[in-house]
């Protein structure tokens, strides 16, 4: 507790400092930051709601659920994959705990998605979607997605020192994430087994949560929410494993 | 009673390749069984105690290993062998200069680089006018830090760092930061910090001034301990033979 305390003036002044560095203290900055998902949006709206949005209700909540919980994922742990080898030249004069360095940089990450996320909550409500008590229940895949955040970006950052080109791999694999997620379309009428391969993917878990509560206004089974709490706690765990691992062996590879 | 002790601390580094080739190359290379890393010990086998209010001055010529040494008694490295054993607070003044935000402004950076020390923000708040006065940067303060000079940038680590209160100080070079007049200023305030009673070590290529204020002394030479004692002036005159040519070692 008191270690805590400690650190929390360092935690506030590195959280300041990622937040002005990404904003660069522009005006558009931010509003850029919530813009850019939108236009995104409105492209996929246009060109795969003649496709898919006849048979998917409600598509335009459908297709922003996948497309602001998916961007909250690559941008909390593409910020964070840098969070290690940015600080490098501080944590190799400076005894301090690493993992601040990635916390803080999730933290605007975050500040962006709360943002995103209430434009998101007036597109519901422009949709005719009633709101109710059941939508209190989205905090639980917003914490669990946090806790998978971080543990991704535990490991990516840990990576980074050692294979720079994780850069590049991790693109790819953003890329795989992406489509499974089933943003756009609906994985309904594929075969059950192809079915059960998305839900080997965290981001789809969530989104198909956020979805559910909101679009059909059920409250998912409790697997589902034992399998996202499952993620968190795996990917976070490993994360951490990993700080805890090579937490004095960063220094040589940096 | 000791405040450190050294106990037979052998650091290793490990060299090679391994830096640049990235995940694909890496797993190419385990796979032919043609990845190699070279060791190295930049430091083996140191043993030292200090006791409180000590100023250990130590010497050696460049890759002697004593950035090396310091970095596993300020806790940022572990040893690979033996250990470190320290009471109290630590801090470590390293090469400072470097690890500010050239985007944020002078007062910003002041502020992080305080956090990062440790500093409260009640501390900073009541401290920051007379860091900024000391280093002389009071029309900068908000600036971009990028635009100072690399002396300003130096000056300002050194006031936010000079404020640190600990137990054990380590000192890597830090005393010479600055043109002339600041110089003398920060060397007065590194001699007020000494003499406030915190045990002190200080890396230097001065003789000159290890001579004049250290009371025990540790003589490195490509990572191996090749003499520590309180017989300051002894060593000293070896090092400076050693140095000319005269002595072998």
């Amino acid at each position: 507790m008191n270690r805590l305390r400690q650190y929390q003036f360092m935690f506030e002044e590195l959280v300041k400092r990622d937040f002005k560095q990404k904003y660069k203290r522009t005006a558009l900055g931010m509003l850029w930051s919530i813009l850019s998902p939108l236009l995104m949006m409105c492209v996929l709206a246009t060109i795969f709601g003649n496709f898919f949005g006849k048979s998917i209700e409600h598509y335009i909540v459908y297709l922003f659920s996948g497309q602001v919980i998916f961007n909250y994922y690559t941008e909390s742990t593409n910020g964070g994959m840098n969070a290690l080898m940015s600080n490098a030249k501080i944590f190799t004069k400076i005894n301090v705990p690493k993992y601040l360095f990635l916390f803080s940089k999730n933290v605007s990450a975050l500040i962006n998605f709360g943002i995103i996320l209430l434009v998101y909550f007036v597109f519901v409500w422009l949709d005719g979607i009633t709101f109710t008590w059941k939508f209190l229940t989205l905090v639980y895949p917003i914490v669990c997605l946090i806790f998978i955040n971080l543990g991704m970006g535990l490991i990516l950052s840990a990576l980074f020192i050692f294979f720079r080109d994780i850069e590049y791999l991790y693109r790819l694999f953003t890329q795989v994430v992406m489509y499974g997620c089933a943003i756009f379309y609906s994985i309904d009428r594929l075969p059950q087994h192809i079915q059960n391969v998305f839900y080997c993917n965290p981001i789809f878990v969530c989104i198909t949560y956020f979805r559910s509560v909101v679009i059909n206004d059920t409250i998912p089974e409790l697997w589902l929410h034992a399998l996202l709490a499952g993620y968190a706690i795996v990917l976070f765990g490993a994360g951490c494993y990993v700080y805890k691992k090579y937490n004095y062996k960063f220094l040589y590879y940096v | 009673m000791s405040i450190l002790k050294v106990q037979n601390v052998s650091i290793k580094y490990i060299t090679g390749d391994f830096k640049s080739i990235g995940l694909k190359e890496y797993v190419v290379r385990r796979l032919k069984n043609n990845y190699k890393v070279n060791e190295f010990w930049a430091n083996k086998n140191i043993t030292f105690e200090l006791e409180r209010g000590d100023m250990l001055g130590i010497i050696g010529t460049n890759g002697a290993g004593k950035s090396t040494l310091l970095k596993a008694i300020s806790g940022i490295m572990v040893p690979s062998e033996g250990r470190v054993k320290r009471v109290g607070k630590i801090a470590a003044l390293l090469e400072l200069a470097s690890g500010f935000d050239g985007d944020l402004t002078v007062k910003e950076n002041a502020y992080l680089r305080g956090a990062l020390l440790g500093y409260t923000r009640k501390f900073m708040d009541e401290t920051y006018d007379q860091i900024i006065e000391f280093a002389e940067l009071k029309e900068f303060e908000d600036r971009p830090f990028k635009q100072l000079s690399s002396g300003m940038k130096s000056r300002l680590a050194f006031s936010i760092a000079s404020l640190v209160k600990s137990d054990i100080l380590i000192l890597d070079e830090v005393l010479s930061v600055g043109d002339g007049a600041f110089r003398k200023k920060s060397e007065a305030k590194m001699k007020e910090i000494i003499t406030g009673g915190a045990t002190t070590i200080l890396v230097s290529h001065s003789l000159h001034q290890v001579r004049s204020m250290c009371n025990k002394i540790l003589w490195l030479h490509k990572g191996k301990q090749i003499n520590f004692g309180s017989d300051v002036q002894k060593i000293c005159d070896d090092y400076q033979a050693f140095l000319d040519g005269k002595l072998k070692i």
